[in-house]
């Protein structure tokens, strides 16, 4: 029930409403010198689950960080149609961040943790309580909330970090190579999670990865990039009427993104090498 | 077959209780020992102080028995007693409170910081025996020099470690205060003083048992006599008249002060972290 409605809601984002956050010829000069984005554009669409592919120093996480407002660009402009933005012009309520690591901090317990963004916001722990113990069952570790990070092992401290990206119900999650750090099988079940949340709430993803497989299995929209300078090299959707679930994993579908995803990403590379 | 199950699951359960109860019996013996053996070593020890004195018959005021040392650390009580606190008072009250407000208040902007630590690593660089002559004749009582000396010396490691303990705090962590909209206080309170806190315990130990080193340094040079001298004058008055006994009792309630910082300063530092920080966790392997 609730997953249909979630696709409802998705079929009427589709071309109808205003995007989400639009990239306008962004361009990021380091002091260094190095050119990490040149130019890059991209519009994503409430809804979407996006993934940014590319080699590594092909400027995807510098972009994911000026959309999070963490750095500003040398040139060009982030719009959010459809966001009610502050004085240093981000949507602050509607974006939560999800780093490489699970950065959270330890003098905290995972319900102190997640509580972080609210209480930054003024509302205290006794008024935070639902919402923080919701967060924390969506991503199944409601009976941990009183567990320090060094408790929990390295895919429970990613999903802490999940939750306290979620707990203020963000619009869009910006994740920059979340699971890279963990095993495969920790990074298989994180990535269903994901997939579930996403499927539940509705929520627009822009995910960061090398992985070809991880963005052929999570996304419905891949943007491989190319390295110096970073640019945008294609982006396409990815259709499958199958479920994303196990047996997708051994698919026809899945194969074949993962070929055309991995012939873009070779692409990729070798048009940045001259 | 019922019986049979039963009886195996109770084998099992008693096997089990032995294990627990072998594992509690070897902790508590492992305890015991972590006692007696420094116990016994010092206990030693003292015993050949004791016969060394008695067969080399030293005459007391070179080296006095501990049994003697110990007669005059009771019969010199009251004389010791005020010392005693007024060299805790010194050490503790002052320079350790005084050097923890000023780190923080010195920490809490980097222009403060910039005008204000290079004095610091002057003071800190500067034998503190050289200025307390100095001090002594700004400061308008001894018992005041005396607490500027051992504030001076305390301070310093203190602020160098929550310096340094602000400036470790994780990157990422600060990237999320600030994506989420976090004023500086909010930073400051959340995030950079519960980082530093190991760093700060850190710098408190040390500056405990710096504090101690000064205050008998800045009163062995300031020489202060009568009312409310402490136990460094009466050590060196214990000196001049060849009580030796005395001067050991003195010695020994130095040391036994010196331990009580250090234990105190372990405490509240065990205390607030052992929950969360990977210096206080016990390791299973």
């Amino acid at each position: 029930m609730i997953l249909e409605e979630a696709r409802g809601l998705k079929r009427s984002t589709d071309g109808r409403k205003r995007p989400l956050v639009v990239m306008d010829r962004v361009s990021k000069r380091f002091s260094s010198g190095t050119q990490a984005l040149s130019e890059m554009s991209l519009v994503v669409e409430s809804g979407e689950f996006v993934s940014l592919l590319g080699p590594s120093g092909c400027g995807k996480s510098t972009a994911l960080r000026i959309i999070a407002g963490l750095g500003d660009a040398s040139s060009g402009t982030i719009d959010w149609p459809s966001s009610r933005i502050n004085s240093r012009g981000l949507p602050e309520g509607d974006i939560s961040f999800v780093f490489q690591e699970p950065t959270l901090m330890p003098w905290q317990t995972a319900f102190g943790n997640v509580h972080l963004p609210l209480k930054l916001r003024g509302i205290s722990q006794a008024a935070a309580r639902p919402q923080i113990l919701e967060a924390l069952a969506t991503v199944g570790l409601e009976d941990f909330a009183d567990a320090y990070p060094r408790e929990l092992s390295g895919g429970m401290k990613m999903r802490v970090s999940i939750a306290r990206a979620l707990v203020t119900k963000p619009k869009l999650l910006l994740m920059d190579e979340p699971f890279a750090a963990l095993d495969e099988i920790t990074r298989q079940k994180l990535n269903d999670d994901v997939l579930r949340l996403w499927k539940q709430t509705g929520i627009t993803v822009i995910f960061v990865t090398h992985s070809v497989f991880e963005s052929a299995y999570l996304s419905n929209r891949i943007v491989v990039m190319k390295a110096r300078p970073g640019q945008v090299h294609a982006d396409f959707p990815l259709h499958t009427s199958l479920e994303r679930d196990a047996l997708y994993r051994t698919s026809e579908d899945y194969r074949q993104a993962c070929e055309k995803v991995s012939t873009m990403l070779l692409e990729a590379i070798g048009s940045g090498e001259h | 077959m019922r019986v049979q199950e039963l009886m195996h699951a109770q084998d099992k359960a008693s096997d089990s209780s032995t294990i627990v109860s072998s594992s509690v019996r070897n902790k508590n013996r492992d305890l015991v020992l972590r006692i007696l053996v420094p116990f016994f070593v010092l206990a030693t020890m003292v015993l050949i102080w004791h016969v060394g004195v008695a067969v080399s018959g030293v005459p007391p005021y070179i080296l006095p028995s501990p049994i003697a040392v110990a007669t005059a650390l009771f019969t010199d009580w009251h004389t010791l007693a005020p010392a005693l606190w007024v060299t805790t008072k010194i050490t503790l009250l002052l320079a350790l409170i005084g050097g923890v407000g000023f780190a923080i208040f010195l920490v809490q902007s980097r222009w403060v910081e910039i005008a204000f630590y290079p004095i610091a690593v002057i003071l800190q660089v500067t034998p503190i025996v050289a200025i307390s002559p100095l001090i002594l004749i700004y400061a308008p009582s001894t018992q005041v020099a005396l607490l500027i000396c051992a504030f001076l010396v305390a301070f310093f490691p203190i602020l160098s470690n929550m310096v340094q303990g602000l400036k470790s705090v994780d990157h990422n962590l600060l990237n999320l205060f600030d994506l989420y909209g976090a004023s500086r206080w909010q930073t400051l309170l959340y995030l950079k003083l519960p980082a530093s806190l190991p760093y700060f315990m850190t710098g408190l130990r040390i500056g405990g048992g710096l504090a101690l080193i000064a205050a008998v340094v800045a009163e062995f040079a300031a020489g202060s006599a009568g009312a409310g001298s402490g136990l460094a004058f009466r050590l060196l008055e214990a000196q001049y008249r060849m009580n030796i006994p005395r001067l050991f009792a003195a010695l020994i309630l130095l040391s036994l002060l010196g331990v009580t910082i250090f234990a105190l300063t372990s405490l509240i530092s065990w205390l607030s972290l052992h929950r969360w920080h990977e210096s206080s966790l016990k390791r299973e392997n």
